[in-house]
């Protein structure tokens, strides 16, 4: 691993270097025709299908997967569970850059992007929920900027600043919790405008109960996977602190998506009684569902709980990345697959090849940009300035 | 960082706007419906005289100054495929035959003016609004183009500009709303040959429209759609055909959709309110918790220390006594020995006179 490293300083031409680049420049192309052509010539979206993949991946599955930084925060600095600390710098970073790439790919699919502050400064639409979800993305975003910001100051040695910030640590992680609340949630409360567009086992009143839950352990699910990743190619980037921590950080992580998704899946068969939905689950579609809903959350949560018993670090990283792969799913289906499931299949959408261009331009960026953080700034490690600061 | 009064007004209608908002839940549970604006106006689109002519669609495209189509509006051969309003065309007539019709059934489709639109109650810039003639009017120099009211629409009417890279609209029917201003008919019911189209006071359709229900019941079912559906419609239709039949759902139920997404929106004060008591409880809990472990454990530190202390003293003690106890028993034995020392030489020295002396000396250790 650490040889890695060493050869990608010696020569930019790395495997991950190409592909990047590859990616990168395709999305350079499709986004000056996206502003030269109009998202006509490169989506596939129409009058009856205006939302696609920049809204069902970029949007619902970038903030279900950022909710890290809320959930690791809210449980090293209002729990009191401090042997988690180590694990909250990198989980704030990935959801200030995934919050800031939602905004990035918004910028592609509304049709007026310079006009994203309108909701929130010119004209006020209360009775929206996108209102509540702009507005709530808005001031996250903020927040999250100042949590992370502690990082890139230490790096710029702005001590005092930097002083100031972490002392509102505490106040910063309340409000971030209360506008992830809301937002996480809104966003599946926007579907229930639309009773007669999502398929029945899909829609429920308890759509933003159903957001909220599950982007409590795709949070958890993301923090585990993205550790597992970064033990690979960051390894030498982590102190003594981080690598005795990351093991408890999965192991106690593990646990707690474990009783969640197993509480998850009881509310959603409650969602189906409330509404006696059953008769629906004999359909394809109920197949469908139940693919979703006992292959990518009840199995994973089983899986999660022996890999917990049995202290099994490998088996817990498969159970997340199962986890993460249930919350993409869902927010797809709710998005894309079941929306619209009464049309012809002449009618419905699938995205176009630019339109999946942007949304791996879009994450690619991400990657890129995180890379240069951690290999930089004080994530994995303590800056030598303040240790043991907390 | 004074208000101005102007400011203050402001405020004070923001203020009543959430309170409106946040009242619909209670207003729901009530017997209260609206019902409209009294006397806003509406168009009743009677299908069983529609002759397909496309007359109406031509005057749309006039009035609102959409470009003009590549087929002209004389050609009825677009009819063979099913069309849906599009941003160049707000209306579009649809032809529908079943097997055993003798004629084919023909539809106006447009946007029905839904008294409590989906789409305005779902513009988060309120780039759409139902305004007092009944029209929902879009405001193009407010919309940001998110299209979350073509997602919203339970009929599927909004358009969008998708071929504009940089100023798209959602385009859509306006009823006309400038012409109705002016004291003009809309365009599609003043171009209308078989009056399949009637302007009017929406009250005064819905009578016109039961009434011919009533007169001709073989002609109608009995059903005015738009009556209801989604809280009610500016735009109301009389069949001779379930709706459903001529692609128009009647599933849609009676309630307008600012209804479904009021619980939801209703959640957000209380979570705005509750989460920070219950957030800085449980970090409350969480400190008080740790505060105490750690006095336990000072105390519990100290505890041993002072017991290990106790111990300790007591150890010396009997320590001490027990080396005492061995210093006088070596005292004494010394003494002992050093007295049988003496009374053995002076024995030796005067047997006689000692031996009295020594018998009372030594009469206790004997």
């Amino acid at each position: 691993m650490s040889q890695e490293t060493a050869r990608a300083e010696k020569s930019i031409i790395t495997p991950f270097n190409v592909i990047a680049g590859i990616i990168i420049i395709a999305g350079l192309i499709v986004t000056f025709l996206r502003f030269t052509k109009g998202l006509g010539a490169v989506t596939n979206l129409d009058d009856n299908n205006p939302w696609g993949l920049w809204i069902g991946f970029d949007l619902l599955c970038g903030v279900a997967l950022a909710a890290g930084g809320y959930v690791t925060s809210a449980a090293c600095y209002i729990f009191g569970l401090k042997r988690y600390h180590s694990a909250v710098r990198p989980a704030i970073l990935t959801a200030f850059l995934g919050y800031t790439l939602v905004v990035l790919a918004l910028h592609y699919d509304v049709g007026r992007p310079w006009r994203l502050p309108y909701p929130i400064f010119l004209s006020q639409g209360t009775t929206s929920l996108l209102f509540e979800v702009g507005l709530c993305v808005f001031l996250y975003l903020s927040v999250l900027f100042v949590e992370y910001s502690p990082a890139a100051l230490e790096w710029l040695g702005m001590k005092k600043i930097r002083n100031l910030i972490v002392r509102l640590t505490l106040v910063l992680t309340i409000f971030g919790v209360i506008l992830s609340t809301l937002h996480q949630s809104s966003l599946g409360a926007l579907f229930m405008i639309a009773p007669s567009k999502l398929h029945p086992l899909w829609y429920s009143n308890y759509l933003p109960v159903y957001f909220f839950i599950s982007s409590l352990f795709s949070g958890l699910s993301m923090v585990i996977f993205e550790g597992s990743l970064a033990h690979r190619y960051f390894h030498d980037k982590m102190d003594e602190m981080h690598l005795k921590e990351s093991k408890d950080v999965a192991l106690g992580f593990g646990k707690a998506a474990s009783f969640i998704m197993m509480g998850y899946v009881g509310i959603k068969f409650i969602g189906i009684s409330i509404d006696n939905n059953w008769h629906y689950l004999t359909t394809s579609w109920g197949v469908w569902y139940l693919f979703e809903l006992i292959g990518f959350v009840a199995l994973p949560a089983f899986i999660y709980a022996i890999a917990v018993r049995e202290k099994n670090l490998r088996l817990v990283r498969w159970a997340a990345l199962i986890s993460v792969f249930g919350v993409v799913l869902n927010r797809l289906n709710i998005s894309l697959v079941a929306f619209n499931w009464q049309l012809p299949s002449a009618e419905r959408y699938f995205p176009s090849w630019s339109e999946i261009v942007i949304s791996l331009f879009v994450v690619t960026v991400g990657i890129v940009v995180y890379r240069f953080i951690v290999t930089r700034m004080p994530i994995f490690h303590e800056h030598p300035d303040y240790q043991h600061d907390h | 960082m004074g208000i101005s009064r102007r400011q203050f007004l402001g405020f004070l209608g923001a203020a009543a706007g959430t309170t409106a908002v946040l009242g619909g839940n209670t207003e729901a549970a009530s017997d209260k419906v609206f019902k409209g604006y009294p006397g806003s106006f509406g168009v009743l689109h009677d299908i069983t005289r529609c002759i397909g002519c496309r007359k109406c669609e031509e005057a749309c495209n006039r009035v609102n100054e959409l470009p003009l189509p590549g087929i002209p509006f004389d050609d009825l051969s677009v009819l063979n495929t099913k069309r849906r309003t599009r941003p160049d065309a707000y209306t579009v007539v649809n032809r529908f035959t079943q097997n055993g019709d003798k004629q084919p059934i023909f539809l106006k489709n447009q946007c029905n003016h839904c008294l409590e639109p989906a789409c305005a109650s779902a513009c988060f810039v309120k780039a759409l609004r139902k305004v007092k003639t009944g029209a929902v009017i879009y405001d193009a120099s407010l919309c940001v183009g998110c299209r979350y009211c073509m997602v919203a629409c339970p009929f599927n009417i909004p358009a969008y500009e998708y071929n504009n890279p940089l100023t798209p609209r959602v385009m859509k029917c306006t009823m006309c709303h400038p012409r109705i201003e002016k004291g003009l008919l809309p365009g599609c019911v003043e171009s209308c040959p078989k009056e399949a189209l009637t302007f009017g006071t929406r009250e005064k359709l819905l009578k016109t429209a039961n009434q011919r229900i009533e007169k001709y019941p073989d002609r109608y079912i009995d059903h005015v759609y738009g009556e209801h559906e989604m809280g009610g419609t500016s735009w109301i239709y009389l069949s001779g055909r379930t709706f459903n039949d001529i692609g128009m759902r009647d599933d849609l139920g009676i309630q307008p959709a600012a209804v479904y997404t009021s619980g939801p929106l209703s959640a957000v004060p209380i979570v705005v309110g509750l989460w920070p008591v219950l957030l800085t409880g449980l970090y409350a809990i969480s400190k008080r918790k740790e505060k105490i472990s750690e006095e336990e454990r000072i105390e519990a530190v100290s505890r041993s220390i002072a017991d290990a202390n106790e111990n300790m003293k007591v150890k010396l003690a009997a320590l001490k006594d027990s080396m005492a106890k061995e210093k006088e028993a070596a005292i004494n034995l010394e003494v002992r020995r050093a007295l049988e020392e003496v009374a053995k030489k002076s024995a030796l020295e005067q047997p006689e006179s000692v031996k009295d002396g020594s018998i009372d000396m030594s009469g206790e250790g004997k």
